[in-house]
């Protein structure tokens, strides 16, 4: 989020004289890309304050725009409030193997469409993508029964295999694969290269910003997973973070904000800190996935 | 699978044995091979996937179906088939009709609000600006969060007595509505968090579009004496069309499914105010334990979406303009 400065360093100043009209024009358009970056930025900063009041200073009216007198001890409230150990080694065992079984899907599945032959294979092709039709709220009380028969509610299998086949990051990765250079693949091949090797030593290392774009955005949407994994699990026990941060809140209205504020960080943070360090590849990946799509 | 491949190897012997003289079918025959082994793998590398699409997503949609025509409590051993019930119950039913108007009313809201908002600040980025790149990388970075966290923290900020809003209203002597308590501001609360948290989507995709758009045309439109406002509505408007009828299609779709905000912040209520369809799935589904009518609504939804996707798809076909 601090990146302005960054790119301020980078792009070279510009010199042109100006008149005073584009001047005020400029003025105001900075002015409402300020106002935008604030308006967007704002929740996020009432959070970390509110994360640092007491509960007096949340309560009074008008609101601080500084914490008074900091509390910490609100992240040490949040964690003994809700067993928040346990829900993050939920969310990370489930985000993690979620994520691992999307990429090699994917994967896979892509190469399959891209360079190995199999008659009928566009029929194979529409068949993956038409699941892209089916929106989660049809399938989810079915995928429920089949999971009560398996005996899986409540368990990590549960949570991550409906979430485990890929359409569109095959589609995307496919597309990527098709548009490596065709001489380098049958160099390989003719070279007498195995599919297993031509992919993991050929054409993985060339993709590598498709699949690495592709693995952050589907890691970061398997942490912030919310509906399929509250159906799936009833116990204090196999909840997720961010299921578990709502049992800081008293529905008699007697909420403590400080601390829930306090626990809203620690579900948020890490996805933060990966986005603002990646932030590079997932912008960039989401954007040429559309325009050139 | 296993049995192909188990048969494939003592089918080609046979075929190796009887042409054994002959060079050029064998040559024939090791093609052939090599194309069945090709095959088995193509099989084997996509087959987990097929596999958890037709246990996951097939499948659920043909049992859907079936449990659309059935009164059951997902516990009682037998299932009483019903017809069409359930969907005569839907069609109705008066919290049924609240709940089409409803998700009527946040569509156009959510979708209408982040593709015209997206639009405007992508325009305003275009420009060349210090820092734009950050200030774009800020206005992602809310897609990127729980939406479940994220509403708790705008539940506190809704707060009529001492949230931010509140304090924002009172700065033009406004008294702040009881936002998530009033069945008449619930509504419109969820669609502005919904906005803030989708635009940034919008903005970079739009604003990825519109660098793809030629300067040259702006060149020669300017030498045309065009004003700002024309090369507006004749330039970008219709070179941006792809882009915004993609926005359309994902963001629609999106919406249908949005779910955790209004969870978190609301619970569908006050009164059904702010209960959607996919809310309703849920709740007769889970809460109320009505796996017939969750079915028949899921299916109503399903058959929405499927429309109005087609309806944009042919629509899309006649207006966008692909450069």
């Amino acid at each position: 989020m601090r990146n302005p400065t960054i790119d301020t360093a980078v792009i070279p100043p510009a010199r042109r004289p100006r008149k005073p009209a584009a001047t005020i024009g400029r003025g105001a358009v900075y002015a409402l890309m300020l106002l935008a970056v604030l308006v967007v930025g704002l929740p996020l900063y009432w959070m970390l304050i509110g994360s640092l009041k007491t509960l007096t200073e949340i309560r009074t009216f008008p609101p601080t725009w500084f914490p008074q007198e900091p509390r910490l001890a609100n992240f040490t409230d949040a964690w003994n409030g809700a067993p928040f150990g346990r829900f993050y080694i939920n969310s990370l065992v489930t985000t993690l193997a979620g994520t691992a079984l999307e990429m090699l899907n994917a994967v896979f599945s892509a190469y399959a469409l891209a360079f190995l032959r199999f008659p009928r294979k566009n029929l194979v092709f529409i068949l993956l993508l038409a699941a892209l039709m089916v929106p989660t709220q049809v399938t989810i009380l079915p995928n429920y029964l089949t999971m009560a028969r398996f005996d899986w509610v409540n368990s990590y299998q549960g949570i991550v295999l409906p979430g485990a086949a890929v359409a569109f990051g095959t589609f995307l990765l496919r597309q990527y694969f098709l548009g490596l250079p065709r001489d380098v693949i049958d160099a390989a091949r003719v070279d007498g290269c195995t599919h297993l090797r031509l992919m993991w030593r050929v054409v993985v290392p060339m993709s590598w910003p498709a699949i690495v774009t592709f693995g952050l955005i589907s890691l970061v949407s398997k942490w912030n997973e919310f509906l399929w994994p509250l159906v799936i699990t009833n116990t204090l026990e196999m909840r997720t973070l961010p299921i578990g941060i709502s049992y800081l809140l008293d529905s008699e209205g007697n909420t403590q904000w400080g601390t829930v504020m306090a626990g809203t960080i620690f579900v948020i943070l890490p996805v933060l800190i990966v986005f603002l360090l990646a932030q590079r590849f997932i912008v960039g990946g989401i954007t040429s996935g559309a325009t050139k799509g | 699978m296993r049995d192909e491949s188990v048969a494939g190897p003592t089918m080609a012997g046979g075929v190796r044995a009887a042409n054994a003289a002959r060079p050029e079918a064998r040559a024939i025959g090791r093609l052939r091979r090599a194309r069945r082994s090709e095959a088995l793998l193509f099989l084997l590398f996509i087959g987990p996937n097929l596999l958890l699409f037709g246990v996951f997503t097939y499948w659920p949609m043909i049992y859907n179906a079936y449990l659309s025509t059935v009164r059951w409590d997902l516990i009682a051993p037998i299932k009483t088939p019903v017809g069409l019930d359930n969907y005569r119950y839907l069609l109705d039913n008066a919290t049924f009709h609240t709940v089409m108007k409803n998700t009527f009313v946040f569509t156009l809201g959510a979708v209408g609000g982040s593709l015209l908002l997206g639009l405007l600040v992508a325009l305003l980025l275009n420009q060349p600006l210090r820092g734009r790149d950050g200030a774009r990388t800020a206005l992602f970075a809310p897609t990127m969060l729980s939406g479940a966290a994220i509403s708790i923290v705008w539940v506190y900020m809704f707060d009529p007595r001492f949230g931010l809003l509140a304090e924002f209203l009172s700065w033009f002597s406004l008294r702040s509505p009881n936002w998530l308590r009033d069945p008449q501001w619930a509504m419109a609360a969820i669609i502005i968090v919904y906005i803030w948290k989708n635009v940034g989507y919008t903005v970079v995709i739009f604003l990825g579009g519109l660098q793809a758009i030629p300067k040259d045309l702006y060149e020669a439109a300017r030498v045309d004496g065009a004003g700002p406002v024309r090369r507006f509505w004749n330039i970008t408007l219709p070179q941006l069309s792809p882009i915004t009828f993609f926005l359309m299609v994902t963001s629609l779709i999106n919406s249908f499914q949005a779910f955790d905000i209004i969870k978190v912040m609301t619970d569908g209520g006050p009164v059904d105010s702010t209960n959607t369809l996919i809310f309703y799935v849920y709740e007769q589904g889970f809460v109320a334990f009505n796996a017939g009518r969750a079915a028949a609504a899921s299916l109503i939804l399903f058959v929405l979406m499927f429309g109005v996707t087609i309806a944009q798809l042919r629509w899309g076909e006649r207006r966008v303009h692909y450069a």
